[in-house]
């Protein structure tokens, strides 16, 4: 929109320079204060379950405990079985996690090196399951479950969710990924199959496995819908149904001491988060790409 | 492990590699262990998936045709189950909250997210990029259900950091939990909120692919900041907004945990999905059959959808 005499009047590089400028510090504080939407929720939270049960509706809010009151926490402690709790949620999605690195770097590794018929067939068969929604088995599922004598234990949601396409998918990528010479090398070595993958391309697809592991325990350690339909006695909850259970004895009572309990349940999280970011990013987009 | 396999052959090495390529002749034993081998490998997560998803999918659909309260028989309705499930005024209203929900909260979710990605994108400090991208991640790794219950607590009329916001900008209290519209807001925004940041993270792949001789180009033609985006940046994007749509609407048609945590369906049936009316009449109702019809029902919708994307994606999709 400039006109010529403005052009020649004043040096372009001038302008250009002085106008980016403005909208790089215009974008920074849109996404500053897209990032406080983002993340003040959660700091809130965090704030008001250190603070004395008290002080839960201050207003307005505060985001910083000043003198820091673990009542809260003990009340977790108290009213809800926390302890138990997390067993179950750990034990749940670390033999789930467990489960699915093995179970998919075996079946990755068929699809990308080793020779059958229906190979392609069968893979795609398994590509398509990852869009069934789990709604659409679940009746099925708890039935059989039930069928077994295995409803309402730790197993029931387990066992299910082990065998997992998206994890296959991931790791078959991975697997393309590696030379087929080391099989022949190996071969060559006097290695048997077995001991081909076991010893050579499984330790190198250990980054994959991690992603693999990372995303298996991310989506379980939070599931709700299928601990709600497979758990009914307490003693079987798992973390998020724990809390829901919390929240709904208390009301509206002391939110402090639910915040705890939130609190609580988010730590694994928020390590694996730490730690597993990058790969977690990666496993997340895989295979949306090209 | 085996010493049989141990000698391959007895002449050494093949000259060409493409025969070598064919793992130098296994013996007979070899050979055979080759031919179940793959089997062996595939065999947890072929009976697994046969047993849990594929066999209940079959199961789905024939017990939709059934009417069935786990106690007593089942007995064939035939399309009963369809026909009442249809009519049915609780499926309907929330077939529909379904629908408005995947509308409204899809468009949020990848209007947010592409904008921001942009955003990101463009000539930003190392750090701060970093910083943005996990701060808008984070809300992913949290469970939906302790989301929710903070979430709860801050759309709270009274005493809730929200309305105490809006007070600051002159808005009286919102009663955000105890009517119809509230309560489809509440959902909605907490959804956005926890699920934006996957669509953005795809963005950030899909620009990350954009040559950045491209912009040079257009900048040279005399594109500015706005008109680079929509005539450079949004085209090459397609694609990734394509796969990027498709995850989000499949994700909200299945929403439940926030829906279910914040307002328990309610008030009257106005934030019901779905999802919570085949949990309800399957687990609370004991109907299993009209649960699967509803389920079958669902299923449909969703292939339909993603079939139409892709067909009017040929379209609108541009590819480099």
């Amino acid at each position: 929109m400039t006109t010529i005499q403005e052009r020649v009047t004043t040096t372009a590089p001038v302008v250009t320079r002085k106008k980016r400028d403005w909208s790089v510090a215009g974008r920074i504080i849109i996404l500053l204060i897209a990032s406080v939407f983002v993340l003040g929720p959660v700091l809130w939270t965090l704030s008001t379950s250190l603070r004395p049960p008290s002080e839960s509706f201050k207003l307005p809010p505060a985001f910083l405990p000043l003198n820091p009151d673990l009542t809260s926490y003990t009340q977790v402690f108290k009213q809800l079985n926390i302890v138990l709790l997390v067993v179950n949620s750990a034990l749940v999605t670390g033999l789930i996690a467990v489960g699915q690195m093995v179970t998919a770097a075996l079946a990755g590794y068929a699809f990308a090196h080793l020779r059958f018929r229906g190979r392609g067939a069968l893979f795609s068969i398994v590509l398509a399951t990852m869009m069934v929604p789990a709604q659409v088995t679940i009746v099925p599922v708890f039935m059989l479950i039930r069928g077994v004598g295995l409803s309402d234990t730790l197993l029931a949601l387990i066992i299910p969710a082990i065998p997992t396409a998206f994890g296959t998918f991931l790791m078959r990528q991975y697997f393309m990924g590696l030379p087929g010479e080391l099989a022949e090398a190996a071969a060559i070595d006097g290695a048997s199959p077995w001991r081909t993958f076991r010893s050579v391309y499984a330790p190198l697809a250990m980054p994959g496995l991690a992603i693999v592991g990372i995303l298996a325990f991310n989506f379980h350690w939070n599931e709700f819908f299928r601990p709600l339909i497979m758990t009914i006695s307490e003693q079987n909850f798992t973390l998020p149904l724990g809390l829901v259970s919390l929240q709904g004895n208390l009301g509206t009572g002391s939110i402090s001491v639910v915040l705890a309990g939130v609190v609580l349940s988010m730590i694994p999280a928020l390590v694996v988060f730490m730690f597993g970011q990058r790969a977690l990013q990666d496993g997340l987009t895989a295979g949306t790409g090209k | 492990m085996s010493t049989a396999t141990s000698t391959p052959t007895g002449t050494g090495r093949e000259p060409g590699r493409k025969v070598a390529h064919k793992h130098s002749q296994p013996s007979k034993r070899g050979r055979v262990q080759q031919r179940w081998l793959p089997w062996a490998f595939l065999a947890p997560t072929i009976v697994g998936m046969g047993i849990f998803t594929l066999l209940p999918i079959v199961a789905s659909i024939a017990l939709a045709f059934f009417r069935w309260d786990i106690i007593s028989a089942p007995t064939f309705v035939g399309f009963d189950n369809f026909a009442e499930v249809v009519q049915d005024p609780t499926v309907r209203v929330s077939f529909l909250n379904t629908i408005v929900f995947v509308v409204v909260a899809v468009s949020l979710q990848l209007g947010l997210a592409l904008g921001l990605a942009i955003m990101v994108q463009e000539k930003l400090p190392a750090w701060l990029r970093v910083f943005f991208r996990s701060a808008f991640f984070f809300p992913l790794i949290l469970s939906a259900a302790s989301v929710s219950i903070f979430m709860r607590y801050l759309f709270n009329e009274q005493f809730g950091v929200v309305n105490w916001m809006l007070s600051l900008i002159g808005i009286p209290a919102v009663p955000w939990l105890t009517t119809p519209g509230g309560s489809a807001a509440v959902v909605i925004l907490v959804y956005v909120w926890q699920n934006f940041g996957f669509s953005f993270l795809l963005f950030i792949g899909g620009l990350a692919s954009i040559p950045v001789e491209t912009y040079e180009a257009a900048s040279i033609d005399g594109a500015t900041g706005w008109r680079k985006h929509v005539y450079v940046t949004l085209p090459l994007l397609s694609p990734t907004t394509l796969v990027a749509s498709v995850m989000a609407i499949i994700n909200a048609l299945q929403v439940f945990d926030q829906p279910y945590v914040l307002t328990r369906g309610g008030p009257g049936d106005s934030t019901r999905t779905a999802v919570m009316v085949i949990f309800e009449s399957a687990f609370q109702r004991l109907e299993f059959g009209q649960a699967s019809a509803i389920g079958v029902i669902l299923t449909l919708i969703i292939m339909a959808i993603t079939a139409a994307q892709f067909r009017l994606s040929k379209r609108f999709v541009f590819y480099q």
